[in-house]
């Protein structure tokens, strides 16, 4: 990218030599992403990340079958660039309807079928859940939207380049893809548009992608996205095992070692590098302090730190109480992450659970 | 995020725990997110000669109940009673934006204690 940023200045645009280098630089992107799903290149729109990617699949798919129908079905748990984007589309008077999830995080895809009617035009539901980790049946789902005629868009931002994903054998039409979330920059991501797939862009200007979205490629982003992603496929023969394997020995201390712990998410169609939990009687923000102060980063999905007065949707769509989703602390393992990392996080975290607990009103 | 004063009473709480026989308990609740202070604490010849605190909440509403405590530890109950969310923040050296709920919940509670104890027969 350093290089791009210094060597490849021009617009991809352009017809002079700068501009053709950089439509190069964009052409070559767009192959490696391509590639690394089963698509065609012409099937890649270039986005500034994964929620612009959901918007432009969610709005751009009601727009363009706004003749056909006003209806969305999608999930309690999907990422706030989906949740958000169809409640926005409801003052358009788009129905939506949200299809729960089960103690594990999991979409039965018969609720999904029974939620399409006549007037449905989109059914979005992700490929693998950010807190939780729970992977969902879209193949299943995919194919019951084909069968019924319907868009099918995913928002596969957590499994592109972490997953085997091919959409030449699984009936998708539309997926959301995020460069920074496989060790590529923050800033660019992508829709995949299957072809023969409606359509309308949310962004109009000056053409590019096809007519699709609208702005001048991020030239060193799209760089950065198509070698961060191949750089990922190339790995994803080893890594996923890996991190199973040093989640594991996470999951079972962190268990074994911490009573009143839940785990949060399905036990085994789950994310290979997620470990999500909820700690009875403490408090979620209180435990990343800590856990921060002993140099390791965490999330959790409390409140005051979702930056909402609620917390996560996704714990309380799984059916937590609001008390313990307010415990939840989320740990994510990634290419660095070593097997002394993970006795360290071992080590460090009982003793934190264990005073916050000799703290609380309510342990 | 937390200067060092936040940090050390949330690492290291003062006065954790319930004191026994207490003359007040007083509980608040932030209703923005759920957490909870209860203070527990005895007062004699007008002064807090005992007090304690648990928290269930964030680094920032356990640090203010510790520093509430501390700060009313020793005090005339009349004065006790006036200390104030901005008397907790100051004295943690400031809290992040949008935590000023959290020193304000920790005052709350020991306020609470307080009217008990004066509420409560001789």
């Amino acid at each position: 990218m350093a290089a791009v940023y210094r060597e490849v200045p021009g617009n991809p645009s352009s017809i002079h030599a700068e501009g053709r280098a950089a439509r190069a630089a964009v052409d070559q992107g767009r192959e490696r992403v391509a590639a690394a799903i089963g698509a065609l290149p012409s099937e890649i729109v270039f986005t500034s990340g994964g929620t612009e990617a959901d918007n432009l699949a969610v709005r751009g798919t009601v727009r363009a079958l706004r003749q056909r129908g006003d209806h969305v079905v999608t999930t309690a748990i999907e990422h706030h660039a989906v949740i958000d984007t169809c409640d926005d589309l409801r003052s358009d008077g788009v129905a939506v309807t949200v299809v729960p999830v089960d103690g594990a995080g999991m979409v039965d895809p018969d609720d999904v079928r029974r939620a399409i009617t006549p007037r449905t035009v989109l059914v979005s539901v992700m490929h693998a859940n950010n807190e939780i980790g729970t992977i969902q049946p879209i193949e299943e789902i995919a194919a019951i939207c084909r069968e019924r005629e319907v868009v099918f868009h995913s928002d596969a931002v957590q499994t592109v380049g972490a997953l085997e994903l091919d959409v030449r054998e699984m009936p998708v039409d539309l997926l959301s893809i995020n460069a920074h979330k496989f060790y590529g920059p923050k800033g660019v991501g992508a829709l995949y548009v299957r072809d023969g797939t409606p359509f309308s862009p949310t962004q109009t200007g000056g053409g590019q992608e096809r007519r699709r979205r609208a702005g001048t490629e991020n030239v060193a982003g799209i760089v950065g996205m198509g070698a961060a992603l191949m750089h990922a496929v190339e790995a994803r023969a080893e890594e996923p095992a890996r991190l199973r394997d040093l989640r594991g020995r996470l999951i079972d201390a962190v268990m074994a070692e911490i009573e009143d712990t839940i785990l949060n998410g399905h036990g085994v169609r789950r994310l290979p590098n997620n470990a999500s939990f909820c700690f009875r009687g403490v408090q979620g923000e209180a435990l990343v302090v800590a856990l921060d102060l002993a140099g390791i980063a965490a999330s959790s999905g409390a409140a005051c730190t979702t930056g909402s007065l609620e917390p996560s949707h996704v714990l309380q769509a799984i059916g937590l109480s609001r008390e313990l989703a307010q415990g939840s602390l989320r740990l994510t393992l990634g290419r660095t992450t070593t097997a002394d990392e993970v006795e360290t996080v071992i080590r460090e975290l009982p003793p934190i659970v264990a005073r916050l607990r000799a703290v609380s009103a309510v342990a | 995020m937390y200067g060092e004063v936040a940090v050390d009473h949330f690492t290291n709480p003062r006065n954790v725990g319930v004191v026994d026989r207490a003359d007040g308990v007083g509980q608040e609740t932030n209703p923005a997110c759920g957490d909870v202070t209860r203070i527990s604490l005895r007062v004699r010849d007008g002064a807090i000669s005992e007090i304690a605190f648990k928290t269930f909440g964030c680094s920032a509403a356990i640090a203010s109940a510790s520093m509430v405590t501390t700060l009313a530890h020793g005090q005339p109950a009349a004065q006790a009673s006036r200390i104030a969310a901005s008397d907790v923040i100051t004295a943690l050296g400031g809290l992040p934006a949008g935590k000023e709920g959290c020193a304000s919940m920790a005052a709350g509670a020991l306020r609470s204690a307080l009217a008990a104890a004066r509420a409560a027969p001789a």
